[in-house]
């Protein structure tokens, strides 16, 4: 079973876009979305949501009101500053200790030192993750709540079911949707994989987030190629990665052009592939053909 | 002032939207700060080219086992969140990557047997480009929590003019922590599905943690309708619209900034400036504060 991760570094470089186009030429393969707090893949896949699971992401501590005698032990010792001590609404209206939701870190040292056992910390759901049937192949996908943390543990648990779904249906590929960054996230969607692809374009901006990206794979060692898009944005900037990547021994398996065609399949929400035939979808043709050869 | 600038989806155009403004109201006199947020990508000094004249570590407390003090009791592993430390056999295992630094280790432990060592995850850099002073948090590559580094960078940067706070795409920890204690969230977009879809999320956090904000629409003319059709559903305020210019889309990828392609940008981007001031100044009048 190969598993293959297409990330950018920078944001917004069309790693989405390729991902539809690729699962529309591939067959026996499973999609996973692990860009999970700002998924757009399911847009363009004709998805039915089949199964949806809750996550729970970590726990949380809140301040019980009856038993809070206020004596501020607890702000003392928490480090991300998510105790307050000011009006709220959500305390009756005084001037009360409470916890911003946002701040608390789920650590639990507060929780340990209160001296009236006043905090309670609790599993908190913060999100959910959903398995859809597209006409392509199954979809693992994901909703983090809304200002939520652990979106590393999320993107494990969708790593972990598409491994699951491909073995239990002799699917022998997943294609998975990465995170832009190369944090949290990045490094749950790409440790142990079996091969990155870097989708990159003829930008300053573009070309430093790849080479940072580029650092991370080659810290964990893992096997990487590159695709420019939008390669004649800056074709010199284009060359320029090409330099990168034989500095680096990368191989560039592919370019693709400036089409507008990618902006109208995802408004027919469509991926570029099925939406007709122009020179990205060639482009992207061709780019396949090299990662399968990368890949087997 | 401090008006941090974030968007859902990525490479929308936070960067140039928050570079273009801080020299634009830098070239009016007004003492700008820009902070670069986005601490896994950090790109502003692409565009502002900063003299850089200090650089400090960020390090997080990590923590140090006296194996001479240990009894191997395991209260410090019990006592861990994160799962980053462990007894295993006759030692104590720490996996720093995973360790949050909140000190429940260093606290819990009866033995007096734990210190807390600093451990660097990132670096803070500040110096002076195009007149606009320029901070940037970096994480080091192979760091998995880029907050702390946001927090160092928030932490350090009280001054009294303008604070522009470029931050990272999504909507999950990171942003929350470049975006609250700002006054003013400018959410730039595009108008397709994706766009849309993450505009939306964007919206539900910034509504969720309670701060006024208003949108941009960068290449205002590809995609379609549907996102200014949810701007005025939602009543929310659109600030700008900035069409799709392929000269535009070059200079940006040589690392300039979009003044120098049309010189109008930087009036438009001190009228946005003005509107801003406007809302935050008559709390509530705002149709997005809500």
């Amino acid at each position: 079973m190969m598993e293959l991760v297409i990330v950018s570094g920078k944001g917004g470089t069309g790693k989405t876009s390729l991902v539809g186009s690729l699962a529309a030429l591939s067959e026996n393969m499973v999609l996973v979305d692990c860009d999970v707090d700002a998924a757009d893949l399911h847009l363009i896949m004709h998805n039915n949501v089949q199964k949806t699971t809750e996550f729970i992401g970590g726990k949380r501590a809140s301040i019980n009101d009856e038993k809070c005698t206020d004596c501020g032990i607890c702000q003392e010792y928490c480090r991300f500053n998510a105790i307050k001590h000011e009006v709220h609404t959500g305390n009756k209206g005084g001037e009360r200790y409470w916890i911003d939701e946002h701040a608390c870190d789920g650590c639990g040292v507060c929780v340990r030192h209160c001296p009236e056992q006043a905090i309670d910390f609790g599993e908190v759901v913060s999100g959910e993750w959903y398995l859809s049937d597209t006409p392509y192949g199954p979809l693992v996908h994901a909703r983090l709540g809304i200002a939520q943390a652990n979106s590393g543990k999320l993107v494990s648990v969708l790593r972990q079911q598409a491994r699951l779904l491909a073995g239990n249906r002799g699917l022998d590929l997943i294609i998975v949707d990465g995170p832009p960054g190369i944090g949290c996230p990045v490094i749950a969607s790409i440790t142990g994989t079996g091969y990155v692809l870097v989708v990159t374009e003829p930008s300053m901006s573009a070309l430093h987030d790849m080479e940072r990206l580029l650092q991370l794979t080659a810290h964990f060692g893992i096997p990487t190629g590159i695709c420019i898009n939008k390669c004649d944005i800056n074709p010199e900037l284009s060359d320029q990665i090409e330099e990168k990547a034989r500095e680096l021994d990368l191989p560039v398996l592919g370019r693709i052009r400036h089409d507008e065609a990618v902006t109208l399949a995802q408004v027919n929400r469509k991926s570029v592939i099925e939406n007709g035939d122009g020179t990205a979808a060639r482009d992207i043709r061709i780019l396949w053909e090299r990662v399968k050869d990368a890949i087997s | 002032m401090k008006i941090s600038i974030a968007s859902g989806k990525g490479g929308t155009g936070k960067t140039t939207i928050a570079t273009n403004l801080a020299v634009a109201l830098a070239n009016t006199g007004k003492n700008v700060a820009y902070l670069d947020c986005d601490v896994e990508e950090p790109n502003g000094s692409i565009f502002l080219k900063p003299e850089i004249e200090e650089q400090f570590d960020v390090a997080v407390p990590v923590p140090k086992v006296d194996l001479d003090k240990c009894t191997l009791c395991g209260d410090c592993s019990a006592a861990c969140e994160y799962h980053a430390i462990a007894v295993l056999g006759k030692t104590v295992e720490i996996f720093p990557s995973l360790c949050h630094g909140c000190g429940g280790c260093y606290d819990i432990c009866p033995e007096d047997a734990i210190e807390e060592v600093p451990r660097t995850i990132g670096r803070i850099s500040r110096g002076v480009g195009m007149g606009v002073e320029f901070y940037e948090g970096r994480l080091n590559v192979g760091e998995a929590l880029s907050p702390p580094v946001t927090k160092a960078l928030r932490k350090l940067v009280t001054m009294s003019g303008v604070t522009i706070i470029d931050a990272p795409p999504g909507t999950s920890c990171p942003v929350i922590e470049a975006i609250s204690g700002t006054d003013f969230v400018i959410l730039v977009t595009e108008p397709t599905p994706f766009g849309l879809n993450d505009l939306e999320l964007a919206v539900g956090m910034v509504r969720e943690i309670g701060l006024p904000y208003a949108v941009v629409i960068n290449c205002s003319d590809i995609g379609d309708s549907r996102t200014e059709e949810y701007c005025h559903r939602e009543e929310i305020d659109i600030l700008m619209k900035i069409p799709y210019d392929r000269q535009v889309a070059e200079a940006y990828s040589r690392g300039e900034m979009i003044f120098s392609i049309d010189s109008r940008y930087e009036k438009s981007l001190y009228e946005l400036y003005l509107n801003i001031v406007n809302w935050v100044n008559h709390d509530g009048t705002s149709h997005s504060q809500r």
